[in-house]
């Protein structure tokens, strides 16, 4: 028997009769939470096309299509994400990988259309209702992040250890160090673009995650030759357009390549690049410079099976890289262990040779089926302000070249360095090394006309510099240096407000009225370099074609209208060694298929 | 007709007779016997799942459960994906209570790779849990409700629902997809003035639910139809692996939340809701006892909840995490019991194996199978319902 109580209980619900309803009487037109992940928006001109968004996204909703108006250059793709709503299940993880934070999500959450098309579309770059909504999803703040946005530190001797010797300051990774900052990549493949050698980055860091050594090590040589040299002292234009450097470190590609190097013991490179059994063609290549052009292309034509000989002015090999790079940056075993694999391939490499000197052009021509040439940058350029004839101003890469050869160098108390680039670094703490070694003291300046702030030199090298005590003061143009009979007085300089004109040419402008004056005892020019090309004839120059400027013109395929005369590196394309490495490759290349046309 | 068919035995266990092989004897030449199917048409609130049923007149005599209707495989697919881009498959293996589902895989991940959460972001975990078991239960509330004829309770407790889907819009960004709790912690702290806006969501649904208590649980005709129909017996607990409040209906103290504390409820003060009768009606009144403790236990969280803190903990990139190999089973407490997902990890960047350990399974399968024998026809829906399972879940 039912309760009375159980009966009358449920007519409870007629109070609910009068309430006023709580239904939304026009949905369509209800404004969605703040974090609501509704439809996407993208910054274009802030996204890279780095795809990171597609890569994550499960449903395969998210494609990089070519876009008008975005062209792709260094650091950009130029592909935009084009998201398809048929697919996209609104999880936002595309969002939270956003490697520059340029896409997002507005609160709209209504879309209606007839055309089924139009629900695949490219955000940002049509025009939607939502584009200047504020609310919507966004990568998330307090330390939310899907991977790691700093850099593994890079261990280096402290300054006081390192400021009177010339060992090398860079430590290099640890095992456990190489893999979390390899775990940091994204693999977008935006540094595989403006890698001047195109390398296969985004592989080799995986062999690194994958702790592959080897394969590592393949794909390194795939289009490099010379790992232990440019894990070192690479420019790493990569790790400037690297994505993950948006919004924070970039990774280190350039220690995550030496790693590798370093980690594969030299006697084990034929076997685990399976070069033991290369065959011959019989065909012959001579090759001026053994820079980093010429071993490159040394390299990839004795893999091709030919046979190559260069010819060095040098009693070493290595061009600039040995003769212009202190061995504090790159010690001379790992340049030796590169080099030394190249002439495992059967390199052989002719000492002391200097051409038109010891040995012919036409001589080349005639012994070998071709000749490349990459002679590098070996002159240094001068100011010439008054007083550069003083015999107490020298040239940055003589000094250079001399410390290699152990010549003895001069070393005054108080040296000026003119330059702001990569070399005057170099020179300025050599000699700031040889002074706290001769005088217990360091007393070099640099200057230059670049401001700090776009000064060519690598940050880390004007870090360092300071840190080893030598002074930069940046942004003066030289004037004059002054002398008295055999003494130097010093550098007298005029502030520099701007380098280059609206058009990014040179073109320096001078506040006269701000003065300074640099005193010292001796001046070092380092404001670039120039090429000697009196190897060759005149009256082959005369025949070969060259530029205004007095540079030899190349094909794609780095051949001279010579046609048997090859040219790369910094001759060419320079001053830079992993231009000339990829110019070493394309001209092998190139030579292969001259000589098999032939 | 004969005679034995009219012949009406007051003791139903004798029924259906069984042969030798434990299998009913149907003849359907005999027109004694009528085979049907019930589903998958959401008969109730049951989904995509499907029920063939052989009847003797109204009263069921065998039932077959059919839940191959939604074929998403979904633990394969997640054999094939980086362990992120599993996240939007796993919180749609059961699409009312998907933050289960996030919370076990993200835990065992996190297990296994030695991860540990920041405290912000377990509370806000702990918190949105309750969340997700408040609003299941205001949707199951109305399902079985509306299973049984009484439509106005669905309307209230959808409405009251979306009280809580607007709140989890508001933190998540998601009303039915949360996507909040990622491996490491989760995706944001709570917004302004979220505390407040719960608190008079909470105080609606307490309000309401003493009229649903009213107009539900204290009405003869729902009494009459649930008060000793669809008996669990507590010996059957553990062999059919029942869990949650279908156990505790019939006395069996069973909360994963006590038995094995995860997240912040040992901090917490309750106590697991228990019933004594195992019918439907208790089954639905601990579900409701359940529900208002589950207000409690927000009250609680949004009493101890961070306002700052990190909410993610540093993991390796997730788009090559490598899970150290190994495995393990992760498990939550959700509206219908032990949710668990059993990781094997072989140390590369995919899942080996994926388990989902879903209580809908356990119990809609062989439990109802074994409990809808003797039921009447009007009552199926009533009674699969009491047992709270969703088809996703079970068809994986």
């Amino acid at each position: 028997m039912a309760k009375l109580n159980d009966i009358l209980s449920p007519f409870t619900a007629w109070k609910h009769v009068v309430r006023e309803p709580v239904t939304i009487k026009d949905p369509l037109n209800r404004e969605a939470a703040d974090r609501y992940r509704g439809f996407h928006k993208n910054d274009i001109s802030e996204c890279i096309g780095c795809g990171t968004c597609e890569s994550i996204c499960q449903n395969a909703a998210i494609d990089l299509v070519p876009v008008e108006g975005v062209d792709t250059k260094d650091g950009d793709s130029g592909l935009r994400p084009r998201v398809d709503y048929g697919r996209c299940c609104w999880c936002g993880l595309c969002v939270d990988v956003c490697t520059t934070n340029s896409l997002s999500l507005s609160n709209e959450y209504t879309w209606v259309d007839e055309d089924p098309d139009s629900f695949r579309f490219v955000p940002g770059a049509e025009n939607k209702s939502w584009d200047n909504r504020e609310k919507g999803y966004k990568k998330p703040g307090n330390g939310y992040e899907l991977y790691n946005p700093k850099r593994e530190a890079m261990e280096e001797l402290e300054p006081e250890k390192r400021d009177q010797s010339f060992i090398e300051i860079v430590q290099g990774y640890s095992k456990e160090q190489a893999e979390q900052e390899a775990d940091r990549c994204v693999e977008c493949g935006i540094c595989v673009a403006t890698c001047p050698a195109h390398m296969g980055i985004p592989e080799y860091i995986k062999a690194i995650r994958n702790d592959d050594l080897n394969e590592g090590l393949r794909v390194l040589y795939d289009t490099n030759p010379l790992p232990e040299i440019c894990g070192r002292i690479c420019t790493h234009k990569c790790e400037t357009v690297c994505s993950v450097g948006h919004h924070g470190d970039p990774l280190s590609i350039r220690w995550l390549k030496r790693y590798i190097a370093d980690q594969n013991p030299a006697e084990e490179y034929k076997k685990i690049l399976n070069t033991e059994n290369l065959q011959p063609t019989g065909k012959k290549v001579a090759i001026i410079g053994s820079g980093p052009s010429g071993l490159s292309a040394a390299h990839y034509l004795a893999l091709m099976g030919y046979q190559c000989t260069i010819y060095e002015k040098l009693p070493a090999a290595g061009g600039m890289m040995r003769f212009g790079i202190p061995e504090y940056r790159l010690p001379y075993e790992q340049l030796d262990k590169d080099i030394n694999y190249i002439l495992s391939l059967g390199v052989e490499i002719k000492y002391n040779v200097t051409i038109g000197k010891d040995i012919t052009l036409e001589e080349l021509h005639n012994q070998y089926d071709a000749v490349f040439s990459g002679t590098g940058l070996h002159m240094g350029r001068s100011t010439r302000v008054p007083g550069t004839d003083h015999p107490k101003v020298y040239q940055a890469v003589d000094l250079l070249r001399d410390i290699v050869l152990g010549k003895e160098v001069p070393v005054e108390e108080n040296i000026v360095v003119i330059g702001g680039g990569n070399v005057a670094m170099d020179i300025t703490r050599s000699l700031a090394r040889l002074q706290k070694q001769k005088y217990g003291k360091v007393g070099v300046l640099a200057t230059s006309l670049e401001s700090e702030d776009i000064m060519p030199a690598d940050r880390e090298e004007v870090i360092e510099a300071r840190e080893e005590n030598a002074v930069i003061d940046p942004g003066w143009g030289p004037v004059e240096i002054e002398t008295e009979g055999d003494k130097l007085k010093g550098l007298h300089v005029v502030k520099c407000v701007s380098v280059f004109d609206e058009n990014r040419r040179f073109a320096p402008k001078f506040d006269e009225e701000q003065k300074k004056f640099f005193p010292a005892d001796m001046v070092v020019e380092s404001i670039g370099q120039g090429m000697d090309l009196s190897y060759l004839p005149e009256a082959f120059k005369e025949q070969l074609d060259m530029d205004q400027r007095g540079r030899i013109l190349v094909n794609d395929d780095f051949q001279t209208s010579a046609g048997w005369l090859f040219a790369g590196g910094d001759i060419i394309q320079g001053p830079d060694v992993i231009h000339g490495i990829a110019n070493g490759h394309k001209a092998a290349m190139g030579i292969d298929k001259y000589l098999s046309e032939k | 007709m004969s005679k034995k068919l009219l012949k009406w035995n007051e003791d139903r266990t004798l029924f259906p007779e069984k042969n030798s092989e434990g299998k009913i004897d149907v003849d359907y030449d005999s027109h004694k016997f009528m085979k049907i199917w019930h589903g998958p048409q959401h008969p109730g609130i049951t989904g995509n799942m499907s029920l063939e049923l052989t009847l003797l007149g109204d009263e069921v005599m065998d039932c077959e459960t059919h839940v191959g209707y939604l074929h998403r495989g979904f633990e394969k697919l997640m054999e094939r994906r980086k362990y992120i881009q599993c996240f939007p498959i796993v919180c749609r293996v059961a699409v009312p209570e998907p933050d289960f589902n996030e919370y076990c895989f993200a835990s065992a991940m996190e297990e296994l790779a030695g991860i540990e959460v920041p405290e912000a972001a377990e509370w806000l975990r702990t918190l949105v849990l309750e969340m997700s078991r408040l609003q299941s239960f205001l949707a199951w509330i109305g399902g079985q409700a509306g299973s049984l004829g009484q439509g106005i309770i669905g309307q209230w407790t959808i409405y009251l629902r979306d009280l809580i889907l607007d709140r989890f819009e508001e933190l998540t960004g998601g009303r039915i997809y949360h996507m909040y709790m990622l491996p490491g912690g989760v995706r944001g702290l709570l917004p302004d003035g979220f505390r407040q806006r719960m608190t008079e969501n909470l105080d609606e649904i307490e309000k309401f639910m003493k009229d649903v208590k009213k107009v539900m649980f204290d009405n003869a005709v729902f009494k009459k139809r649930t008060v000793g129909m669809g008996v669990i017996d507590p010996a059957w607990i553990n062999p059919f692996g029942i869990t949650g409040p279908n156990a505790r209906a019939a006395g069996v103290a069973k909360d994963v939340r006590k038995d094995n504390p995860y997240l912040k409820y040992p901090e917490l003060d309750f106590e697991p809701v228990v019933g004594k009768d195992s019918d439907i009606y208790t089954r639905a009144d601990v579900r409701r006892r359940d529900l208002l403790m589950t207000v409690d236990l927000i009250r609680q969280i949004m009493t101890k909840i961070p306002d700052k803190g990190d909410i993610r903990a540093k993991t390796p990139n997730v788009l090559h995490w490598k899970v150290p190999a190994g495995e393990t089973y992760s498990r939550a407490e959700c509206t219908r019991g032990e949710y668990g997902y059993y990781m094997v990890s072989d140390g590369t960047e995919y899942p080996r194996r994926i388990n989902v350990r879903g209580p809908s399974y356990t119990h809609a399968v062989a439990l109802l199978e074994k409990m809808i024998v003797n039921a009447n026809i009007a009552d199926v829906a009533g009674l699969m319902v009491s047992l709270h399972t969703y088809p996703p879940e079970i068809e994986r």
